[in-house]
């Protein structure tokens, strides 16, 4: 076959790829690899000592019904941010996953209105 | 492009299989596990968008602490995140080269859930010789159901260490970024079954 | 750019080094197959045919399975039809039943409702999605991307080996004590908790059905990402790619609230918990002694959040097929194809916040009502603007009645009557009154049996000759299209007017036994299930056609003279691959894009059409095409 870039007409769109990805793409120096081991590090000392705070306001000290739901979702919400954007290298992820996952957390929103479509004013209240 | 002219392999090669594909930046299994996780955010949203509905429309929910075993509760999150801990490591290790350091780090995860799952599994011999059981009211219905369903990913991340970890190890020899790639989308799933955790245990046992 | 030699192959103008390669290939396929265990790929049968991971194969396992779900379908609303046209009236027929369901003849009221879930369930979950995803999906998304195969082709082959158990749970449920699932396709709690044993087979069934579809969805959502060919940016899709890339993510995200509610209904019924099961519930006379507290709505709002989703999982890649056929059977490019594809993407969002239109009777609020029924009027706007699209291509184009374009041409009216009859439903004021009864039937019928069913018997017609080298003979093609067409909207367009005068859907003698139901029942039911029979007679021509040719082509019986592109299409399952294709890997060499998917009669080209792949529009072949008798090997130089 002819060189399909020779053939190609002013404003077609044919984006490069090399057959095999470039290999230097996601490879990081074993010093940045070290540095983000002591980061996962920082990161699990601030999950441990989360936990221990949810536990110790909400058993410890037994709020009360809905100060407890509040401080212990706000810290699970924090603690799911550290898992999600360090353990799981969010914070440093493609364009591609966000997209899927600004999908997903549109939908699971409509989810969580269930209830509250359920419950919103009723017929006879 | 010839490159990928796979005609003619009894298996055949399935491009940015390893190699992420340039212009999204990640490779096939990156993309699917992402994709995979989406939807277990929905299947635990769904349950959890169920919890809320049977809460507020309940005439009264205990506090779970109530009912559980908090101090046993706490003992597992930590459980949960050390292992989660160790999973990245054993993936930093295999992306500086280190395939001994790698599967003593997988070792210890695996260990790190059966710790969890035995003590799971005194938690409900514990309800159960108390008399609670799925049937005895919505709280405990809600709790064995999400634990239960929580403790089958748990075994199914097991069951995937393991593999990876014995006879899944020999893609090393061969192909040691596949190798190195496998254990960051397992690592993945891991840390999604660890974040469930992190809002099962409040929700269950703290509010 | 350097000249390059054309030659004639068979009917077809070739360059003359593609020749080459396919020549190459042909060396190749003879060689594998005398080549037994010399056969650098020859795989054991076993992994060829039952356990295949290639995707085509798969395609062909998923048609094969989901056609017979179909036919069974059907055949259990066959029953139903002779029971509503003829209360009361004894059918040896019947008899197939076993001694539970009928009485000499005489379907039994219990079995009627087995018979109405079922139907529902296999013809929607082990029907039309496994046909239209798995089938169609499979076998030509790869293709028509320029891709070597799935990006996961295991997984592939494991999602087909979840659906099958999913199906065979399903029919083993029909040998359980009490029957088969009995509380609707819908399985509404409490009475579907407290229902036979069935009910627990169906729930597990449903688990392996979830599953497939959402290892497939994982699967065709990073197939496409990631593996369409070079040049093939996102706008230059096939339609039909698009609808199946927008139909894999409802299925991933939709599913996955059905499969925790089967979790849940299935605690239900085997460990006694009450997710669903409000308190003081009293049956037969007994209290019940489960522990309360549960909201039987909770299970509607669950299903429904799947279930609407699953509408357009059906539809969209109905619409997928018939825009393809479309533009090939009018030789133009589909008008308006951006807008098409932004309100499929749209489409496929507001899919989500339309659920509880299902559910304006069940007590829920005003606000929220007016809620769903503005987002229900919005929704319908991007199926106008597909099906006005779809329409509006016809416009001056040079149509060829083919079979597929037949099917193509009546899924347009036949969707269009069961879209705009749903207006009524969305809106809470008029629900109120045909909610339940056999208006809706014909409503949704319209949507899927003679929409997204005909859609598929045009893919099938139209793809048939890709997958086996032989085309479906035309004549009996017509035959089956035009009595299918007639009869189909015999038994469906009668329903709007019993659901109009209240008729509910779910009377096992359709009416007769009411006062305000008992005229039009008796006017329309006789005339409504001869048309159901005559539905039945119309597809053996096709069944014969189909299995005809499948066994001829299995055999190795190609049509001589076809040629590898016999619809002269520019999509590159025909253009840049053999028909049918390698059985390993699908191209001999990856395809690079060039051009968009629909170019069809281009302004200022001499070629009438040009395919993805062609870096240049080619000569046109002398006296327009494919006439000239095949026997010559002509060359020219370009």
């Amino acid at each position: 076959m002819t060189d399909p870039a020779a053939a190609v007409e002013p404003g077609v769109d044919v984006h490069e790829h090399a057959g095999v990805g470039d290999p230097n793409a996601h490879h990081h120096s074993p010093e940045q690899i070290r540095s983000e081991m002591r980061v996962y590090i920082t990161v699990f000392i601030g999950l441990a000592v989360l936990t221990a705070v949810t536990v110790g306001a909400c058993y410890g000290l037994k709020l009360p019904v809905h100060t407890a739901i509040i401080v212990a979702l706000i810290i699970a919400s924090i603690k799911g941010f550290l898992v999600a954007g360090f353990f799981m290298h969010l914070l440093s992820e493609k364009k591609v996953i966000y997209g899927v996952l600004i999908l997903t957390v549109i939908f699971f929103i409509f989810l969580m209105t269930l209830p509250i479509s359920h419950h919103a004013n009723p017929f006879g209240s | 492009m010839d490159a990928h002219a796979s005609v003619g392999h009894a298996e055949l090669e399935i491009p940015y299989n390893v190699h992420p594909r340039p212009d999204t930046g990640v490779y096939n299994a990156k993309l699917g596990i992402w994709l995979f996780l989406a939807s277990e955010v929905m299947l635990f949203g769904a349950l959890f968008s169920s919890l809320i509905l049977l809460r507020t429309g309940a005439e009264t929910w205990p506090r779970g602490y109530e009912m559980l075993n908090v101090p046993l509760a706490t003992f597992n999150t930590f459980i949960l995140i050390v292992s989660s801990v160790t999973v990245v490591m054993a993936w930093s290790q295999l992306r500086l080269g280190n395939l001994k350091k790698g599967r003593i780090y997988i070792s210890a995860t695996i260990l790190c859930a059966l710790i969890f799952l035995v003590n799971k599994a005194f938690e409900y011999g514990h309800e159960f010789r108390e008399h609670n059981f799925p049937k005895t009211n919505n709280f405990f219905a809600i709790y064995f159901t999400l634990t239960g369903l929580h403790g089958l990913h748990i075994i199914g991340g097991v069951i995937v260490f393991l593999y990876f970890l014995g006879p899944g190890a020999k893609m090393w020899a061969r192909d040691p970024e596949r190798y190195t790639n496998r254990i960051e989308v397992v690592g993945l799933y891991w840390h999604f079954v660890d974040l469930v955790w992190i809002f099962l245990f409040p929700v269950l046992y703290l509010m | 750019m350097a000249l390059r030699r054309q030659i004639r192959v068979g009917s077809q103008w070739m360059y003359a080094d593609e020749a080459h390669k396919a020549l190459r290939e042909a060396l190749r396929v003879m060689e594998d197959e005398k080549g037994g265990e010399h056969g650098g790929h020859h795989l054991p049968w076993i992994r060829r045919y039952v356990f295949s991971t290639d995707h085509k194969w798969i395609g062909i396992q998923y048609g094969f399975t989901a056609l017979l779900f179909l036919l069974l379908g059907f055949c259990l609303m066959i029953l139903m039809r002779l029971q509503l046209g003829w209360p009361g009236t004894a059918f040896s027929v019947m008899k197939v039943l076993g001694e539970t369901r009928q009485s000499g003849g005489v379907l039994l009221p219990e079995a009627y409702n087995q018979l109405g879930a079922m139907h529902g369930t296999i013809m929607i979950f082990l029907g039309i999605v496994p046909l239209a995803v798995g089938a169609f999906g499979n076998y030509l998304v790869p293709l028509q991307i320029g891709a070597p195969d799935m990006a996961f082709p295991k997984l592939n082959m494991i999602s087909y080996w979840c659906y099958a158990p999913g199906g065979l749970i399903m029919l083993a449920s029909f040998f359980a004590p009490g029957g088969t699932a009995q509380s609707g396709w819908t399985s509404y709690p409490p009475l579907s908790v407290i229902a036979s044993q069935g009910q627990t087979w169906w729930l597990v069934g449903m688990v392996f059905l979830i599953t497939s579809s959402l290892l497939g969805s994982v699967n065709f959502i990073v197939t496409i990402v990631q593996l369409r060919a070079k040049g093939l940016s996102y706008m230059r899709f096939p339609f039909f790619v698009h609808a199946q890339f927008v139909t894999s993510f409802l299925l991933l995200l939709a599913f996955p609230p059905l499969e925790a509610a089967a979790v849940l209904q299935l605690m239900d019924r085997v460990a006694g918990t009450s997710f669903f099961m409000p308190s003081g519930l009293v049956v037969s006379g007994q209290a019940l002694t489960n522990a309360g507290g549960g909201n039987p709505l909770l299970w509607q709002h669950l299903f429904w959040f799947l279930a609407h989703p699953e509408v357009y999982v059906l539809i969209l890649p109905a619409m997928g097929i018939v825009a393809e056929i479309i533009a090939n059977g009018t030789r133009k490019p589909l008008w308006g194809y951006k807008s098409m594809v932004f309100a499929t993407v749209f489409l496929g969002f507001m899919s989500f916040v339309v659920w509880a239109h299902h559910m304006f009777l069940t007590g829920m609020g005003t606000t929220i009502s007016a809620f769903f029924q503005t987002t229900t009027m919005i929704i319908s706007i991007p199926s106008v603007i597909i099906l006005s699209s779809l329409f509006l291509s016809l416009w001056g184009g040079s149509i060829r009645f083919t079979t597929p374009m037949l099917f193509a041409l009546a899924f347009l009216p036949m969707f269009g009557i069961g879209g705009l009859t749903g207006l009524p439903l969305g809106l809470a004021a008029t629900d109120i009154h045909l909610h339940d009864t056999y208006y809706v039937i014909g409503h949704f019928h319209y949507v899927v049996a003679p929409g997204t069913i005909f859609a598929m018997f045009g893919g099938i017609y139209y793809w048939f000759p890709k997958a086996t080298g032989r085309k479906l003979h035309e004549g009996w093609g017509r035959v089956h299209f035009w009595i299918s067409f007639v009869c189909i909207n015999g038994i469906f367009f009668p329903m709007f007017a019993q659901g109009l005068a209240g008729v509910s859907r779910r009377l096992y003698d359709g009416g007769a036994q009411y006062a305000h139901a008992k005229q039009i029942a008796a006017q329309t039911n006789p005339f409504m299930s001869v048309c159901a029979i005559g539905l039945l007679v119309a597809q053996v021509p096709f069944i014969f056609n189909f299995l005809w040719n499948a066994i001829r082509a299995a055999l190795g019986h190609r049509d001589e003279g076809l040629g590898s592109n016999p619809w002269e299409a520019t999509t590159m399952e025909w253009a840049a691959t053999t028909s049918p294709p390698l059985a390993h890997g699908n191209f001999e060499v990856l395809p690079v894009v060039y051009r968009g998917p629909y170019e069809y009669n281009v302004p200022g080209e001499a070629a009438e059409f040009i395919p993805q792949h062609m870096p240049t529009a080619p000569e046109p072949a002398p006296r327009g095409g494919s006439l000239l008798p095949s026997t010559a090997v002509a060359m020219r130089e370009n």
